[in-house]
């Protein structure tokens, strides 16, 4: 059977592959927005032990490898709180969550400490309250500034979900290896996978910078780069 | 089993072999990354069409595939054409792909950032093109370079990790056996996650003592 | 005058910063529809001085009173006082991540509670005042120091409040641009706002004030209306700090 015959055999396959692929993306960058966006509050505002706590957290997930966690979590802390039976999928996902969620906080404390003073000040003259003048003055312009940074975080957090397959996610290169093994064609496949690979890595940068032209504000103008 | 006599007369002992190869993995790895790093930034910005062309198309490559499949065809792929790579060669020439693409843009970016000015005053004193390269332009990008290319070796500590999955019995897989055979998955992850932790803030200390003996006065 | 007209009463403010004592002891009065205007050298504490009032800078001691009511240790109410002392900053403080007209009606909303379609219309009400209603859509970014400086006093006077602060509103534009904030701040003056000015420019300080402060290393030194400062032996040590200035 020829290359181009294979393929096509077991395309649906390796759809399914890019499908869990891209949702452990979008855990990987919502669940870290979840926990990385308040963390990154907490870091600045919050009183010292909270500070502490979330600046343990970021050193943790920040200095441990993505293989280690994901085998400390699916192979230790879940089977020993009762939770054996719980799909890689979910280990992963949240794993990927937690881990980006640490960089993710780096990124918005950044954002949030380039704001302006005066932005604060302007808002307490005109009566708001603290929290009303984060929520309202300063978390938004946070956001247009990180947001360049954020995207840059996809293309990383994309080529890391690959290592879930250490914990059998029949992710994208899972799925690749399944056929590698099956044909004893290993060359082609890799190759291929790792097109889609780029495939995803473009079309996903496209889309992120197409948000970015659509929040863009006067004054917050600046591009992620990409290669 | 008492936890801490496992740590200490199992756990420790087991894992100081694999500590022994994952610190093999990042000393053959770290320099090539950052000398092909920074041939590869120089091509980029020096380079005619073509080299241009071809620097940005590895680091894009490199960048983009993830890097455990970059291990796997290294390893299980070149087979299929007639190359075998023993598991720690082709662990070190991915880390060197890989880690010499993210080193690149690092050097790229410090080398844009040098004043046009620079440049000018070289090839007016009758230095060649390359000279300037060698003797103006990378010395000062080489140092802004540094707080992204210690970024890159924190990173490079922590993704060595993936050389268990090609079989290379490194840090994490000295772990790996060790838990899968005492059934300690807890104890022994976390005890190698506090090994990584230490590398790397070790690193991060280290990185801001070596930052502040090569700064220039500015 | 009866004390019913006094909208403003400070009383004592120290504050120091680290061991610099930056106000030692500040107390005046000020009255409905007054305007007073502080000068002195940089550094003698006349933005502090007006930050102290509206307490986004602490008094160490010393209590403002906004039409009786202690503003000073006010606690939680403290949102509910500021809502009342407009203020206008020397690098305009605009949000920037909104529009001009967004930028007016957002403690409107915020602060107030209005409805969305009633700030929006007290804001282009505001803006108008201040001659910007044509660059509502703009964001800070697209507009000149002066029409920002424009854009700030409208947001602080939508909140109605009952005095304004300017903390040299002046001082951050290109001379080319101060007139069209100082006309503003005139017509304001007209309009009978209470409020107290920090400024270096001494021509419009003469112009507008209905006394003049002169504040040295913590305090108030001399005081007066513009009338006596030719002459008054209150003035002495103002006319000597005034006399660089060509304008005089």
């Amino acid at each position: 059977m020829d290359l181009s015959a294979i393929l096509i055999d077991w395309l649906p396959f390796l759809v399914t592959g890019i499908i869990a692929t891209l949702g452990l993306v979008l855990s990987a960058l919502g669940v870290g927005f979840i926990i990385g966006l308040p963390a990154a509050i907490g870091q600045v505002y919050g009183s010292r032990p909270v500070a502490f706590l979330i600046n343990v957290y970021i050193w943790f997930f920040r200095g441990l490898p993505l293989l280690v966690l994901l085998f400390l979590f699916y192979f230790g802390i879940f089977p020993a709180i009762g939770l054996g039976d719980v799909s890689p999928f979910v280990v992963g996902a949240l794993v990927l969550g937690l881990h980006g969620g640490a960089y993710q906080a780096e990124i918005f404390r950044g954002a949030i400490l380039s704001i302006d003073e005066g932005q604060m000040t302007a808002a307490r003259s005109l009566g708001m309250s603290r929290t009303q003048a984060i929520r309202h003055i300063v978390l938004p312009q946070a956001l247009l500034i990180a947001l360049p940074g954020w995207s840059n975080e996809y293309p990383t957090v994309l080529t890391d979900t690959s290592v879930c397959y250490a914990i059998g996610v029949a992710e994208l290169l899972t799925r690749a290896s399944v056929i590698v093994s099956t044909e004893y064609i290993a060359m082609p496949i890799y190759l291929a996978c790792a097109g889609l690979y780029l495939i995803l890595n473009y079309a996903g940068m496209k889309a992120l910078h197409l948000l970015e032209r659509r929040v863009s504000v006067p004054g917050f103008e600046s591009g992620s780069n990409w290669t | 089993m008492d936890q801490i006599a496992f740590i200490v007369e199992i756990l420790l002992p087991a894992l100081w072999g694999g500590f022994v190869v994952t610190l093999g993995l990042i000393a053959c790895t770290a320099p090539f990354g950052v000398l092909i790093g920074a041939a590869v930034a120089v091509g980029r910005v020096y380079g005619n069409r073509p080299v241009q062309y071809l620097c940005r198309a590895y680091v894009t490559f490199f960048k983009g595939c993830p890097l455990l499949l970059l291990l796997f065809i290294l390893y299980f792929g070149l087979p299929s054409v007639g190359i075998s790579l023993s598991p720690f060669v082709a662990a070190v020439l991915g880390f060197i792909f890989c880690n010499s693409a993210y080193d690149s843009e690092y050097i790229r970016g410090s080398i844009r950032s040098i004043k046009e000015g620079q440049f000018t005053a070289g090839l007016a004193l009758g230095m060649s093109r390359a000279q300037v390269i060698r003797h103006v332009i990378l010395p000062q990008a080489m140092r802004r370079s540094i707080p992204g290319l210690v970024n890159e070796f924190v990173y490079l500590i922590k993704y060595s990790s993936l050389a268990y999955m090609i079989t290379v019995i490194e840090l994490t897989g000295a772990g790996k056996m060790v838990a899968t055979r005492y059934f300690t998955y807890n104890e022994t992850f976390f005890v190698v996650g506090l090994v990584y932790l230490f590398l790397v803030t070790l690193t991060t200390i280290g990185a801001h003592l070596l930052e502040r003996r090569v700064s220039l006065p500015s | 005058m009866t004390t019913d007209d006094i909208i403003l009463r400070v009383e004592g403010l120290h504050k120091s910063f680290g061991s610099t004592e930056v106000l030692k002891g500040v107390s005046f009065t000020v009255r409905k529809g007054e305007t007073k205007v502080f000068i002195g050298p940089s550094g003698t504490g006349k933005s502090t001085l007006l930050r102290c009032i509206n307490q986004l800078i602490v008094p160490d001691a010393g209590r403002v009173y906004l039409h009786g009511e202690e503003v000073t240790h006010a606690g939680a109410k403290i949102n509910q006082y500021r809502a009342k002392i407009g203020m206008v900053f020397q690098n305009f403080n605009l949000f920037d991540h909104l529009t001009a007209v967004r930028n007016v009606e957002i403690a409107l909303i915020k602060v107030k509670g209005m409805k969305e379609n009633e700030a929006r219309e007290k804001a282009l009400f505001e803006l108008r005042r201040v001659g910007m209603e044509d660059r509502a859509d703009h964001y800070p970014a697209q507009l000149s120091g002066g029409q920002a400086q424009r854009v700030s006093i409208a947001r602080a006077l939508a909140m109605d409040p009952d005095v304004m602060l300017f903390d040299e509103p002046t001082s951050a534009l290109d001379p080319e641009l101060t007139g069209e904030v100082l006309e503003v701040i005139r017509s304001l003056a007209r309009a009978g706002m209470t409020m107290l000015i920090v400024t270096h420019e001494m021509r419009f300080a003469l112009s507008i004030a209905d006394e003049l402060l002169f504040m040295e290393h913590g305090r108030i030194l001399e005081s007066g209306s513009p009338a006596e400062l030719a002459t008054s032996p209150n003035f002495e040590r103002t006319r000597q700090f005034a006399g660089r200035f060509a304008e005089l």
